[in-house]
């Protein structure tokens, strides 16, 4: 063991599914931390390596290159190169393969070797790979490769501490560059790698090869030199024309090149003694998961199964984080003294802490079965499934989760876009998924269907109010497809989508793993989405309640006859029971007192002034002041229309169930004496909440993962101006056709 | 021929491209002359096809597997 392994750097790198995950874990045990690198919203996974604590383990993302086409490839690239902010140069990096797909898997190797870093090889899955009939000759490859190879099956902790022991006694870099460059290419490389170690002395001998590889083949690359390395630059360019002009494909070339190199020297080291084509048990589970009927049959009832969880299964939790939120907000109010501060306290941070905390136990269930499918392998299978219906619309198979997600929350919908390997599918994917119709919309849609949609049959055996909520989510997703075409067709125009994805072999999810990473998930998203709704509500709170009205000469002279009548009545109570029927009269008089002494402080609060100035702009739509107030409130989040036309209409804790708001909605009348809300406000309003994107925690996300205010701007622009248009045409086309 | 014009279960020697430059991604995850591909299944909707190239399994799109010219093994 080397004297110190203190400030030891050590990156993992691999392709997806080799079980790097399982490595991370076994070596830094549960201390990690998840973070962001700046800028970027892929996840820094790193943690100390257990029993040395000053030695850093970095998770890197899991990629099939070095060379950068993904968010995630440039990511390891650059950390690996030493080019992030902030970031050393690893001293040691760990790849891991999958010992039953040695070639793909090493081709990242090569690359990794080409950087001039100590490397170590952990070939793991060694137990897949021999039932597979592959006997790999561990020593031999790492002769041949010139590192040191450690033969694992992480999943059994088999390896691991002969990996630890290499780890803390780090070989020397590798021999680099033992793989042919085409003739076209050996000489003139030379020659471009003495120009770069001329003009920018402070990079070492193989770096500059990396350098000029990377040079040749990609743009990008080549564009940074031009300041830094003006000459080096200018004789990219020169053997990138002779080599265009002679139809040469150095990139191509140079990938052949590696894998030449890899078969050669796997050749004498792989013994097979099964045939390939034999049928494994992921090819037998596939015949049956992705069979031509079966497959999207079982599909969709898996969406089914997570839909129902999603949203009945989630609700016993909901309704005790409620019932505690309550309870802690009595406990407030009992320990406050009343006033602004307990008003603060309760209204504005216990609920709106509490609306954020509410979605949780949704969001964990979704993020479970996400993990679930993720890590059995079954997510590919989705992608394989859908991706002829998400070509037509310009997206490729890998948005289907995203937009799956979003139906329960656009919030994890929009982070797992990260997945996708194109920025501008990925770009796309988090633009249309706040269409979806989100839990949150569900509430609304089920007060205001239950209310003024006619409870009878279509055509005898569809129920009317159930086909309408089918047709709000129907109408969500329609709008999110058609919007993906639309912003492919004007705005992400140019490179066209192509799908490219292993399927890998299904395994046996680990539950702790899977429950660790749902954990973290939702903390990323209750901390983020957290402090939004939290410092919004004590705003709408505030907005609510300020300036304080004035007392309603209407009101004080109720308030006087209720008090008078009081006397009257215990007069005549002649019994113990007339008594208490009496208090309890006075008791729900001064109740209905209250909640009209609330309505008249909302109509004059700032909510109130913003409801009634916007009124004009409303009506068109069938909107009122009273709607409009609502409507602006819910901006912060869809779900708070229903407590704010709950204080407006007076009617104490307010939920969607609630027979009493039903009422009032159905009672409201215009001065005139018509109706507030028909039939044909309600649907208006519905498809208001089908189409607009009111959730600040969705604004937010979408600005952290697209790093700008730009898209989360137009993303709330064009969702707003569909709101109001589909909204408009519902409303007077309803009133041309006759409909009042 | 090219790869899209196989049938599931059929297997063939990849032999180049019928374009001057394929994606990237598709030599990168070793889509190369000389290595045998099978076709495995096509997805229920006709696209995209299901591979077996390298001892793994690897979906692409149809119109990508007509860029990919193969000989087809007996």
């Amino acid at each position: 063991m080397p004297a110190s392994s203190s400030g030891l750097r050590i990156a993992l790198a691999g392709n997806p599914n080799v079980g790097k995950t399982t490595v991370f874990n076994l070596l830094t045990g549960l201390h990690q931390r998840v973070a962001n690198y700046p800028g970027v919203t892929v996840e820094r996974k790193s943690g100390p390596l257990s029993g040395h604590e000053a030695a850093e383990v970095i998770d890197l993302p899991g990629t099939y290159s070095l060379s950068p086409k993904s968010v995630d490839e440039q990511i390891a690239y650059d950390m690996l190169a030493g080019r992030l902010e902030g970031e050393r140069t690893p001293d040691v990096v760990v790849c891991i393969v999958d010992a039953a797909n040695l070639e793909r898997n090493l081709y990242m190797a090569t690359q990794v070797m080409d950087l001039g870093l100590p490397l170590i090889v952990a070939l793991n899955m060694v137990d897949s790979a021999e039932q597979a009939g592959l006997n790999i000759d561990a020593s031999a490859l790492a002769k041949a490769l010139g590192v040191p190879v450690i033969p694992m099956v992480a999943a059994r902790r088999e390896g691991l501490d002969a990996l630890r022991e290499a780890i803390l006694n780090p070989p020397p870099p590798p021999e680099a560059w033992r793989w042919p460059l085409i003739d076209a290419v050996a000489t003139p490389a030379r020659d471009l790698v003495a120009r770069l170690e001329r003009e920018c002395p402070e990079l070492s001998e193989q770096q500059c090869f990396m350098e000029v590889l990377h040079a040749l083949a990609n743009d990008a690359a080549l564009a940074q030199w031009e300041t830094l390395a003006p000459e080096f630059h200018a004789a990219v360019h020169a053997l990138r024309a002779k080599l265009a002009e002679r139809n040469v494909s150095f990139r191509h070339a140079e990938i052949m090149g590696r894998y030449q190199w890899l078969s050669s020297i796997l050749a004498p080291v792989i013994q097979r003694h099964k045939d390939p084509s034999e049928r494994t048990l992921t090819d037998r589970i596939d015949a049956l998961l992705t069979h031509r009927v079966a497959g999207p049959v079982i599909f969709i009832l898996l969406l089914a199964l997570i839909f129902q969880a999603v949203f009945s299964w989630a609700v016993p939790a909901m309704d005790l984080v409620e019932a505690g939120m309550a309870s802690l907000g009595r406990l407030a109010r009992a320990i406050l003294p009343a006033g602004a501060l307990a008003d603060l306290m309760v209204d504005g941070v216990i609920t709106g802490v509490g609306n954020v905390v509410v979605f949780l136990p949704q969001i964990l269930l979704l993020f479970f079965f996400l993990g679930l499918m993720e890590d059995t392998g079954y997510m590919a299978r989705t992608a394989f499934i859908m991706d002829r219906v998400m070509k037509k619309v310009g997206l490729s198979g890998g948005s289907v989760l995203p937009l799956l997600s979003s139906f329960a929350c656009a919030i994890p919908g929009i982070m797992a876009a990260r997945t996708l390997d194109n920025q501008r599918d990925r770009l796309i994917t988090i633009m249309v998924a706040p269409l979806m119709s989100c839990s949150a919309r569900l509430p609304i849609y089920t007060l205001f269907i239950a209310a003024f949609i006619p409870s009878g049959l279509l055509l005898g055996f569809i129920g009317i109010q159930g086909f309408a909520m089918f047709t709000m989510y129907l109408m969500g997703t329609v709008m999110a497809f058609v919007a993906a075409w639309a912003l492919k067709r004007f705005i992400f125009k140019g490179t066209e989508s192509y799908f490219v994805m292993e399927l890998p072999p299904y395994r046996m999810p680990k539950l702790n793993q899977v429950f660790w990473r749902m954990i973290q998930r939702s903390k990323i998203f209750a901390v983020r989405a957290g402090r939004i709704i939290f410092s919004l509500s004590v705003v709408l709170w505030f907005l609510a309640n300020y300036p304080k009205a004035g007392p309603d000469p209407a009101l004080e002279q109720l308030r006087a006859e209720i008090e008078v009548q009081r006397e009257p009545a215990y007069a005549t109570a002649a019994a113990t029971d007339g008594i208490h029927a009496a208090d309890r009269a006075y008791e729900a008089s001064m109740q209905q007192l209250a909640d009209r002494q609330r309505t008249h402080q909302i109509r004059n609060s700032f909510i109130g002034i913003l409801g009634r100035t916007l009124e004009p702009v409303m009506r068109p739509l069938g909107f009122d002041w009273k709607i409009s107030a609502g409507i602006v409130t819910a901006f912060a989040a869809r779900e708070v229309i229903i407590s704010t036309l709950g204080i407006i209409y007076s009617v104490g804790d307010a939920d969607e169930t609630s027979v009493a708001l039903r009422d009032q909605l159905k009672a409201d009348r215009y001065p005139d004496g018509r109706p507030v809300y028909t039939p044909l406000v309600a649907v208006s309003l519905l498809v208001f909440f089908v189409f607009a994107l009111q959730c600040m925690s969705t604004l937010a996300i979408a600005r952290r993962e697209t790093n700008s205010w730009l898209w989360p701007a137009v993303m709330w622009c064009y969702m707003t101006a569909l709101a109001y248009l589909f909204s408009l045409i519902v409303y007077q086309g309803g009133l041309a056709l006759g409909f009042a | 021929m090219t790869l899209r014009e196989l049938r599931p279960g059929e297997r063939g020697t990849i032999r180049g491209y019928a374009l001057q430059n394929p994606p990237e991604r598709l030599v990168e995850m070793g889509m190369l002359p000389g290595v045998i591909v099978e076709v495995l299944r096509l997805a229920p909707l006709g696209d995209p096809m299901d591979l077996r190239l390298h001892g793994y399994r690897l979906s692409i799109r149809l119109k990508e597997a007509g860029l990919i010219l193969v000989e087809k093994l007996t």
